[in-house]
This record gives C-alpha cells, structure tokens and sequence, in this order.
C-alpha cells in the first residue's frame, strides 16, 4: 500500500467559494448570523446536546479523519465541535472571518456526517448534527465551498445536482432505451407511465455521464416483469447537495419535487438507485423539513429492491460472480437505515464469495467522500486521501484475504473508494451490485 | 373548457375490441382514452418503427423512428411527441407540424384543446413553440412550463445569461428571468419557479429568489415589497388580479395576497393554494401541525388530519364544496368538505364534483383492480383499467371508460346506479 502526506492541511488549494464569502464578512454579520441560526433554528436538541456532552474524547476513536491523522485531537469529533460551534456560543457569534474560513474548512471538508462517532458518544450526541448546524451557518454567511456551492445551485435552477436540462434527460432515457433494445427488443424504459407500481429515481451523476446504470436497472426491471416508470420532468433526480450546503430551503423544494412527482405519477413506491446521501436526504432530512415524518411515498432502496427481487424469484442468477468480493456498508443506508443484513443476503445470491471488512456493518468506516465531502472538489482531494488513510488499510486487509472486487451499492462511496483504491495503490475493482446483477442475471433470450 | 353536451350521453355500453393488438404489433404501449371515451389509442411498434392505433387503425402509413407522451386534448384529438430522421415534432391525429426541433418535449393542451405548446431545444438554445410557431427569442435553458388559459400565450423561467459551472458568484447576480412569449422581463433574478398566467392572460407572477437568502413574488417582473425565506407557487384571484402565494418566515408559513398576510394562523407546511371559480373561497393543502396534513378552506384547517399526505385539491365547479386526497399508512381516502369516504384505496385520483357539486365521482384501486366510486359507493364493475370519470352535463349520467380481458368499454350509466 502507498504512503500518503501526513499533513493533510498543507496541499489544500485556495477555495474561491470560501475566500470570496470571507472577503464580504463582517463582525456584524458574522455576529448576527450566527445568533440568528442558533436563537431561531436550534431547540432543545441541540441544547441538550451543547450541555450533555462532558468533552471525554470517546468519540475520537470513531472518526477515520481522527485515526488517519495520526490521532490528531484537531480532527476528533469533540475537537471539531470545539473549534467551530462552541467558540461560537461562547463569544455569542463574535468570531472573527479566519475562524469562519477555518469553521468553513472543518464542517466541509474534515467530517462526512457520517454518524459513527453517535454510537461511540457514551450520550448518543450526534455530532453530525452540530456539524450540519456550523455549515447552515457557513451557508447563511456566503462561505460554502465553490464546488459544493455550484452543485447547490444547480439543484436549485434544475431540481438535479449535474445541471442536466429538461431535454438532455429524456434524451438519455430514449438513448439507453435504443442501447438496451438491441440486447433485448422488446425493453421499454416506460416514461410517465402514470399508475405504474415503482418510480424509478436516480441521481444526476448517472444521466450525466454513468448512463450504463439506467440500461442496467431497465434490463433488471424488464426482466423482473415490474410495472415501472420514470418521469419525463423535473423530480426524477433523488440526490440533494442542498442539504450537505446546508441551503435547507432549496434541499426542501427538491425533495417537494421528488415526491410530488412520483404523487403525480400515482406509483405505489419510488424505487431509488445506490446512492447513499439521496436515502438520507430522501428518508430522514428533506421528507422531514417538509413537515412529512416519514416519506409520503415509500422509498426502497436498491438494495432492499434486489433483496426483494433476489428472494421472490423475480430475477435469478444464471452464474454466481467467481471473484471474491467485500463490501462497503454505506454510512446513510446502514447506519441510517439498517439495509446490512440485506444487502449481504444480496452478496450471498450474486457472488461465490464474500470477504467482510472489518469492522463492517453500522461500525463500517465511513468512504470519506460523503457528506458533501467529495463534492467540495479537488481542492480536497488530498486531505480526503490523508484522511481515509484507515479505509485503506481495511481495504487492503481484505484484499489481503482474497478479495479482488469492492462493492460499494452508494455513488459517493463508489467515487470515494475510487480515489482511495487508486491513490494507495490498493488494487480492488469497484462495483455497484447493479453491475454483478446485470453481469450475472438469466435475461430473456434474444430472438 | 370544453363542453360536453355534445357527446353520447345514452345509456348504454359502446366497445372496442382490442384483444388483438399485441399479436398484430410488436410490442403496445399505454393505452389512453379520449375524453369523449370514443377512442381508445396506444402507441405501437410495428416492423421496426412506431405507430400510433386508434381503435384498430394505425394512424399513418408511414412510421416514425420514434413516438411518446400520445395523449387526448381536451377536444378529443390525439396528440404524441415524434421523431423522424432526428428532428423532433408534434403531431396531432395523425398530421404532424411542418416545424421540426432537435428536441420538442413537455407538450401542453389548452382548456378548449385548440392550441398545443411544447418546449424546444434547436442548436442547444431553448424556447417555447405553439401550434409549431416558436419564440422568436431562445435562451440558455428553460423550465417551469406555462400555457394561458386560451392557449394563445405561453411563459417559462429563462436562463438570459448564461454562466459557467462553478462561477457561482455571477451566478448570484442573476442570469435567470420570465419570458413571456418569448419575451424575457427586465430584472434576472438568482432562480425562478412556478410560472403563472392571471386568468385574463394579461399578468404572469411567478417565485423569485432575489440572493441565496431572499424570496419573494414577481408579478409582471414586479417584486412584491416584502421578501421571506422562502416561497411557493403563487396564483392569481380569477377576477381581481390579486395574487397569493404560501411565505415563510420564522419557520412558519402563512398565505399571503400581494405581499400581504391574509391567513394569519401559520402553518408547519402550506401549499397548492387554489381559488374557487368566483373567488370567493380560497383553499389550500396544508400541516396544521408536524406530520399531520389536512385542507384549509380560508385559513381554517379541516379538524380531520391525516399522516402521510393529501394531494388533488378541487372545488366544486359551485365553489361551495372542496374535496381532496388523503393518504393514511398506505392507504388513500377521498375526503369531502372535511369528511372522509369509509372506503379507502390502494391508490385514488383526482376527485371530480358533478357540475351541481353534489356528486363526487373518482376512479380508485383496490385489489389491483380498477374501478369508480361515487359518494363513497363503489360501482359494481372492477376492470384492468378505468380513467377519470366524468358527468354529464345536467349531473344525471356518469361516462365511464374501462378496459377488461381485452375490450375497451364505453359506458353512461346512471350516477344514481352506484350513488344510491
């Protein structure tokens, strides 16, 4: 395995979404920001939070930023809570703009939100929570990071987060429709197929430049006979950067156009692609800022939707994939919404072999490119890297064992894991389970 | 509107057998029914190509590459998206414009089925067309499609400046606007949502965000005085020009007329504001409190609230009664004037008032089965697939369209027959 940068905070570039907003800061926005989110936008939650937590460091040894940094306290949980929100409440939002830019640098870039320091917190504190607080207020003064920034605001203008227009994504249903349609003739991508059972949602990425897992998920849909459609308008994209932007207004309106869509389409169910962040955003964070408990039109997951299919016999494996595979639990699909147990049971239908990573399941490390991580751009490429350097090490673990292929059923992670498994040097194919399922699936014969 | 005085309303069945169909063609598509229920179409493939069958015949004898989105306009005429040789059109029973795009998408019928617009793409810029006339003006891109009530105007949110990904402070200084016919307002604002013409065509408000922070109303490019955290979809009061839309602040929304609160108990979630036909009443879908979803008729909730959602707002044509969908668990209720059917659905559509608002007609699921209630009564038939309902004009009749084991079937029965 290769060695990395120690100093992960060295090799960053200068960030113009960051620079510019601090350039506009003044003490008196600084101040009044600051006192606005905390005063009108946090409640006994955080309260709790801010007066439970009794600063042990038990949570240090659950953060791969932590152990990747040589055990830096600059990146322990409880060590970015204190040079971000604390200072914060304690100068009453009298913070100058170095330490904007700093708390800018720490809620983006050092943490994914990835909850695995919640279950180390002797208290439950969930300091993903404290983090997504400091970045509301990163958003309220103008300092979010460019690329991250950029995403936000295409969600904003297209409801999708990769700036594709109206007509650039039906065209890319019909394209992989006709690409499908000379493996099997007879394959409809069916679109606004009102009263169908299942809206299929993806993300962006996917039309934009991934286009082969929409034909994957068309030919697994036509084989399973399911009564599928995917919308023609805007809403068809599930993933939501405005909520890691911490624009809680606009990660609202997207989530109000996801699901007023599939409404719209009167499906049963919105079946949604591997993307981790889009569940949480999805399941847990937009449904909720929207005043739905829960989502309005049940989500299912990819992977809870291959277990289905695996298990009713609606798709069946003509060949087991012969390599041996570990997987990678996706922190907002495990952690956040407990789908392990199946998707090993995926695992155990589709390939011959599978080597666990240790530790796995909902104390899996984290791909440190979620939360909005990897979307701040190569700026933090290199401290995303130095940064993960623990993944790596339980990468090559299981390659050590025998594993040759990485599933990662979450696109961030997917991207993620891409980086490390080839900055370390570790050697491991990355595939989604769409890609085995496609690969090793009985299809009907081509006439 | 269209008017339907003009159609079969006998008592009686008429059918259409299209058992056929899947032998004849390589694969059928959809099946959609026309108004009228006098024609019951789908697209096809056939030797390699698309077609469109209207009740047995095919549509045109020659083909296209493609074919999607066939509908019915309200005057019953078939309507699809088709593409030949790459350009995209639109042709409607059977005759395609002579205007071709690279790309021609969202098409929109007006009330009285006599236009059509769509959105084009023609060399990567972006314009609305009717009739297959586009805007002499185009634009970095464009959305939130709008079509006046007679169909001779259309509007959308414009991209006017176009700006490169990742410059996000040009971004911020605005590059997007309103065109209406093409036309494009003064003022570019960060986004623009949800355009909406006034009932008389001579106005158009839509949501603006002014900066990352402010929202508000631009009514003709007009900003109302005030600005909130956020907004939704205004609409305009079909006789005095006013407009109102949902606003928040403080985490709370309130409704808002020309940027002036009139509903002054806020809500956890409000939305799908509509007038009734006089104006008189306002409605709209709302969260009195966390997780619990009901209607508001003039600021007042319904006491009935439900967990999941409620959707399909409708007024009476009369104005006096609303009804709406509701969603508890998995399950869909009708609920009328607060109270809800005792029969519930897997899955339930827009409800429809007879023109004397004392009937309520939907189409509903249950089993996976099709069928249509009226007044919380079940009609005895359940099909393979039944569309909306619809009542005749004197609200004695109900024509009900439905497919099963392979024939499509035109019925008008007695609303009394499943009513009473």
């Amino acid at each position: 395995m290769a060695e990395t940068d120690k100093d992960s905070t060295k090799s960053e570039e200068l960030d113009e979404g960051i620079e510019v907003g601090v350039r506009r800061l003044t003490p008196e926005r600084i101040q009044t920001v600051i006192n606005s989110v905390l005063g009108a936008e946090t409640g006994a939650r955080f309260k709790a939070y801010i007066q439970t937590c009794i600063h042990c460091g038990l949570c240090s040894d659950a953060c791969h930023f932590y152990l990747s940094n040589d055990k830096d306290p600059r990146f322990s949980p409880v060590g970015k809570v204190k040079q971000t929100i604390w200072p914060m409440i304690q100068a009453k939002g009298r913070v100058d703009a170095a330490f904007i830019r700093r708390a800018a640098q720490i809620a983006h870039t050092e943490c994914n939100l990835c909850k695995r320091c919640v279950q180390y917190c002797p208290f439950g504190i969930d300091i993903a929570y404290m983090m997504s607080m400091v970045r509301r207020i990163i958003h309220k003064l103008g300092v979010t990071p460019l690329y991250l920034q950029d995403t936000a605001h295409s969600h904003a203008a297209t409801m999708n987060q990769m700036w594709v227009k109206g007509d650039e994504w039906i065209d890319t249903l019909q394209w992989q429709e006709d690409e499908a349609r000379e493996e099997i003739p007879e394959l409809r991508i069916p679109l606004e197929k009102e009263g169908a059972d299942i809206m299929y949602s993806v993300i962006a990425p996917e039309p934009k430049f991934q286009a082969q897992l929409i034909y994957q998920a068309a030919v697994i849909m036509h084989t399973a006979g399911v009564n599928w459609t995917m919308p023609a308008s805007m809403g068809w994209d599930n993933s939501d950067m405005a909520m890691f932007s911490g624009d809680n207004e606009i990660m609202g309106r997207v989530k109000r156009a996801h699901f007023e869509t599939a409404a719209r389409l009167k499906v049963k169910k919105i079946v949604m692609g591997e993307c981790g962040h889009a569940f949480r955003s999805v399941y847990d964070m937009g449904n909720r800022w929207l005043g739905w408990a829960m989502p309005p039109i049940p989500i299912v997951h990819a992977i809870e939707f291959y277990h289905d299919l695996l298990k009713s016999g609606r798709i069946r494996i003509a060949r087991k994939y012969d390599k041996p595979v570990t997987l990678h639990d996706p922190c907002n699909v495990v952690r956040g919404g407990g789908l392990h147990e199946m998707a090993r049971y995926v695992v155990s239908q589709i390939c011959e072999q599978l080597v666990e990573m240790h530790p796995n399941r909902e104390h899996n490390y984290c791909c440190a490119a979620g939360g909005g991580v990897i979307n701040c751009g190569p700026p933090y490429k290199n401290k995303r890297m130095a940064g993960n350097r623990v993944k790596a090490e339980q990468l090559f673990d299981a390659k050590s064992r025998g594993a040759e292929t990485l599933i990662a059923p979450c696109h961030n992670c997917h991207s993620g894991l891409h980086d490390i498994v080839h900055h370390y040097e570790i050697g491991l194919d990355i595939k989604f389970f769409g890609d085995i399922i496609y690969e090793c699936m009985e299809k009907p014969e081509n006439p | 509107m269209v008017s339907n005085q003009s159609w079969d309303w006998d008592i009686g069945h008429k059918e259409i057998d299209i058992s056929d169909w899947s032998q004849r063609f390589e694969w059928v598509e959809e099946l959609y029914a026309s108004p009228d229920g006098e024609s019951v179409a789908a697209i096809v493939h056939v030797d390699e190509a698309f077609n469109v069958c209207i009740n047995g015949t095919l549509w045109s004898e020659a083909p296209a590459d493609k074919i999607w989105h066939l509908r019915f306009t309200p005057d019953n005429r078939p309507y699809a998206l088709i593409s030949d040789g790459g350009q995209w059109t639109v042709a409607i029973s059977g005759e395609t414009w002579s205007e071709g795009y690279d790309y021609a998408w969202n098409p929109m019928a007006s009330a009285d089925g006599t236009h059509l617009a769509v959105a084009v793409q023609q060399a990567g810029r972006y314009a609305m067309a009717v009739d297959g006339k586009a805007w002499e003006s185009d634009f970095s891109d464009i959305g939130y499609f709008a079509l006046s009530p007679s169909g001779r105007s259309t509007a959308a949110a414009v991209q006017v400046r176009s700006v490169d990904s990742g410059q996000v402070h040009a971004f911020q200084e605005g590059t997007f606007s309103v065109a209406v016919d093409g036309k494009s307002w003064d003022p570019m604002f960060v986004n623009v949502w949800h355009v909406a013409f006034s009932p008389d065509e001579r106005h158009v408000a839509a949501e603006v965000r002014l900066n990352l922070y402010d929202y508000t109303i631009a009514v003709d490019g007009q900003l109302w005085p005030q600005v909130y955290s956020t907004v939704w979809a205004p609409c305009f009061h079909p006789t005095s020009g006013a407009v109102v839309a949902p606003v928040r602040n403080k985490g709370e929304w309130v409704m808002a007329q020309d940027g002036r609160t009139i509903w002054p108990q806020p809500f956890v979630q409000l939305w799908r504001q509509q007038f009734n036909a006089d104006g008189s009443r306002l409605a709209a879908i709302v969260a009195p409190k966390y997780g619990r979803w009901t209607v508001a008729v003039d600021g007042a909730p319904w006491p009935l609230t439900f967990g999941t959602m409620v959707t399909d707002l409708t007024f009476s044509p009369d104005g006096q009664r609303v009804a709406a969908l509701a969603k508890e668990g998995a399950k869909w209720h009708v609920v009328v004037d607060g109270r809800a059917w005792q029969h519930a659905f897997e899955m339930a559509w827009r409800p429809v008032f007879s023109p004397d608002g004392n009937a309520v007609a939907a189409k509903v699921e249950i089993d996976g089965r099709y069928t249509v209630a009226v007044n919380d009564r079940l009609w005895s038939t359940a099909c393979d697939m039944v569309w909306e309902p619809c009542f005749s004009s004197d609200d004695t009749r109900l024509l009900i369209r439905s497919l099963d084991k392979g024939i499509y079937r035109r019925s008008v029965i007695s609303v009394n027959k499943i009513a009473e």
